[in-house]
């Protein structure tokens, strides 16, 4: 961090940056005049196991932006004949015939009664063929809240057939539809969260670490305090207090702002270590000695030096965001039915019994595994890449 | 050392009376006060609400007066050892705190060093051996535990034993000593119940700590000191154990300031699901039903227990650095 155009302090980066045909000079005089970004950019591109995390991610809001495309069904549609259905398996080359020829189905359902315990159970029935298409017509919804279509990714050939790709829930609803639309709700309640710590966040931490002295202590202290405390629980009981009258967008809220009530301790943190190891600083003393006003030197000089670790911090804290949500939703003190995030489908699956039944229940854990890890090597590789004059 | 323990201690009194101000103030979050919907119940279930009871609870809680007397009142029955009565076990809080409190403690510290005791040499062996394939799998195995979410964990794990060696993992006494007072016998018992749970535990936490030592040793390693070292001919691992991992143990045992926050706060959670006699699941029943007085105090000794946990530490660490006595 220390000169940022000082193309000397970067030697052992050179090779692998830009294609290897081109003259060394011609490398180095490339570095010379590239902008921060696209060191930054050339550093991130060599962690590769953080591009396919960056990659992932995007898939993973795609999905969430564009979630009733990708749903089978809508994704409180019951059918009381398919309790707890498993998944289906897709083929795609159809053989009955003797050629093979291109026809994607999934097979039906028989449902057997069993005489001991009254229960029914599915067991797929090679006969039946369901077909299905890619694109197919399905429910009616509006893209993006705007657009009216009602094309969807895949879909059965005839709306009516029984199309479970993950299995049903206890009341026939299509697991992958309810995890696409889950999808949306606790991926964006990360984003927002962390939106919300990040004000906080750049509010406190940059007040102590530009101020210093008595406003720093303060704010520290209460940092401190706040992380000494054991943090479930309080959510717990800060969630429980939310009125359970109110419509699911409060609750919404809500729940996003008592997270976001702890989480902007990690983030002033980060702010506030680099304020303080920014002022000192020899241009910043030079723009302060110019006669810079404050708040013109704050934003010109010191926020584009740590915007990149900000944006780093975020990623990272992202991931908490919806592991919280998640883990207070499963409890039953965070979103309700009939919002759907992974948390609330992961609460049909809080009983044994029921997971013994069905063990895809468990299904919408793996999407929060998934996202989480894929955040988390994101964030890791834009952290190194953060300071491009490093090493 | 004597002068950083007293320091350390008058530093933790703000700190508890912050805790106790949030406590005070979950308890005051639902509409409308206790004795309300105390009494709503009673006549709910038929009974004659004697008008002269309700005037002694109103005084006993200072309810109808200013807030910060009501805290005050609070606070003062609370350090008495009165902590308020749970309107739906219809018992004084303090037995009910008193019944789950020690095992949540002994839970959370079982985890604690047990994940100390596993993540140390696989941290110091990650970092000797770095880009090792141990190392990889270690480093792959830590992220993996740092993404799953504990409870998920519990519900697989509960599933697998369910599903393929048709046991029940859950509880942490079995039925013949639920009841039975201490003994070698019940103690043994509730070690064999604690593996599972211990385990769930400490994967996140085991993970953090091996990527923490795994950190701090690589940055003495390569430190001129312990070339020196080398080149005089120590035998590599006498070299390694007697500088390097000590210089990078401090940062190791510090983290318990914020890893015994988050074992207390995992473990209610997890023993919602492995359905545990710990706190977490009266704490969760207690909000459910708005059973304020006793959610408030488990908040408040959890949340003591913790600082205090955190204390200790602090003053061990100051014990092993002389460094930080100063600081």
């Amino acid at each position: 961090m220390s000169q940022p155009t000082d193309p000397a302090a970067m030697p052992g980066q050179t090779p692998d940056i830009t294609a290897s045909e081109e003259a060394p000079q011609e490398v180095e005089a490339k570095i010379m005049v590239a902008s921060q970004w696209k060191l930054i950019w050339w550093k991130f591109r060599r962690h590769k196991l953080a591009m396919i995390s960056g990659i992932i991610v995007i898939a993973i809001y795609f999905v969430a932006a564009f979630a009733e495309f990708f749903e089978v069904f809508p994704p409180d549609q019951y059918a009381a004949r398919y309790t707890y259905a498993p998944p289906q398996t897709i083929h795609l080359i159809d053989m009955s015939d003797g050629t093979p020829r291109l026809a994607p189905y999934v097979n039906g359902y028989k449902v057997t009664i069993d005489s001991f315990s009254l229960r029914r159970t599915f067991v797929v029935d090679p006969e039946q063929k369901i077909p299905f298409r890619f694109f197919a017509k399905g429910f009616e919804y509006k893209l993006l809240g705007i657009i009216p279509w009602d094309r969807h990714l895949i879909g059965p050939v005839n709306p009516e057939d029984p199309f479970y790709l993950l299995g049903a829930d206890a009341l026939g609803r299509d697991l992958l539809s309810r995890m696409i639309a889950g999808g949306r709700i606790s991926m964006s309640i990360g984003l927002l969260g962390v939106a919300i710590s990040l004000i906080l966040g750049i509010l406190l931490g940059g007040l102590s670490g530009y101020y210093g002295g008595a406003v720093d202590n303060i704010i520290q202290r209460i940092i401190e305090f706040l992380r000494s405390l054991p943090t479930i629980p309080l959510w717990m009981s800060l969630a429980a207090a939310l009125p359970i009258t109110w419509p699911p967008l409060y609750v919404y809220f809500g729940i996003t702002i008592i997270l976001s009530f702890i989480g902007w301790t990690g983030l002033a943190r980060v702010v506030r270590g680099r304020f303080l190891a920014l002022r000192e600083e020899d241009f910043v003393l030079a723009a302060r000695l110019d006669g810079a006003p404050q708040i013109y030197l704050i934003m010109r000089h010191m926020v584009p030096s740590f915007l990149s670790h900000i944006i780093a911090s975020i990623t990272l804290a992202i991931p908490g965001m919806i592991l919280s949500e998640t883990a207070l939703s499963f409890l039953g003190l965070g979103l309700r039915p009939p919002v759907v995030s992974w948390g609330v489908l992961l609460q049909d699956a809080q009983n044994i019994r029921a997971v013994s039944t069905a063990p895809w229940l468990l299904i919408p854990g793996l999407a929060v595994v998934i996202a989480v890890l894929s955040l988390n090597f994101l964030g890791d590789g834009l952290r190194d890449a953060a300071d491009p004059y490093g090493r | 050392m004597l002068q950083y323990i007293v320091r350390r201690i008058l530093l933790m009194i703000p700190t508890l009376f912050l805790v106790s101000v949030v406590s005070f103030i979950i308890i005051q979050l639902p509409p409308g006060d206790f004795l309300t919907s105390y009494i709503t119940q009673l006549s709910a279930m038929g009974d004659l609400v004697d008008e002269s009871t309700i005037q002694a609870l109103r005084d006993r809680y200072g309810l109808g007066q200013p807030i910060y007397i009501q805290y005050l009142r609070w606070i003062t029955n609370m350090l008495q050892g009165d902590f308020g009565h749970s309107m739906e076990w219809d018992r004084p809080v303090w037995g009910l705190l008193w019944e789950r409190l020690p095992l949540t403690f002994v839970l959370s510290f079982a985890t604690l060093l047990i994940t100390w005791i596993v993540a140390f040499p696989i941290g110091v062996f990650s970092a000797v051996k770095q880009y090792s394939i141990g190392d990889y799998i270690a480093t792959f195995i830590g992220f993996l535990g740092l993404a799953t979410p504990d409870f998920l964990l519990a519900l697989v794990l509960m599933w697998i034993f369910f599903a393929f060696f048709n046991q029940s993992v859950g509880g942490l006494f079995s039925p013949e000593f639920q009841d039975a007072p201490w003994s070698l016998a019940k103690v043994w018992d509730l070690a064999k119940h604690m593996v599972v749970p211990i385990i769930i535990l400490g994967m996140s936490g085991t993970a953090s700590l091996i990527r923490i030592m795994r950190a701090n040793l690589l940055d003495e390693l390569h430190k001129p000191y312990v070339v020196t070292a080398r080149a005089k001919g120590l035998s590599e691992p006498r070299l390694i154990l007697k500088y390097p991992v000590r210089a990078a143990l401090n940062p190791f045992v510090s983290t318990v300031g914020w890893y015994l926050p988050a074992l207390v706060s995992g473990s209610t959670i997890v023993a919602v699901v492995l359905n545990l006699p710990i706190t977490g699941p009266l704490l969760l029943r207690s909000l459910m039903s708005q059973d304020m007085y006793l959610a408030g105090s488990f908040i408040f000794m959890l949340s003591t227990l913790t600082i205090i946990g955190t204390l200790l530490s602090d003053i061990l660490l100051a014990w092993l650095d002389p460094r930080i006595r100063l600081g």
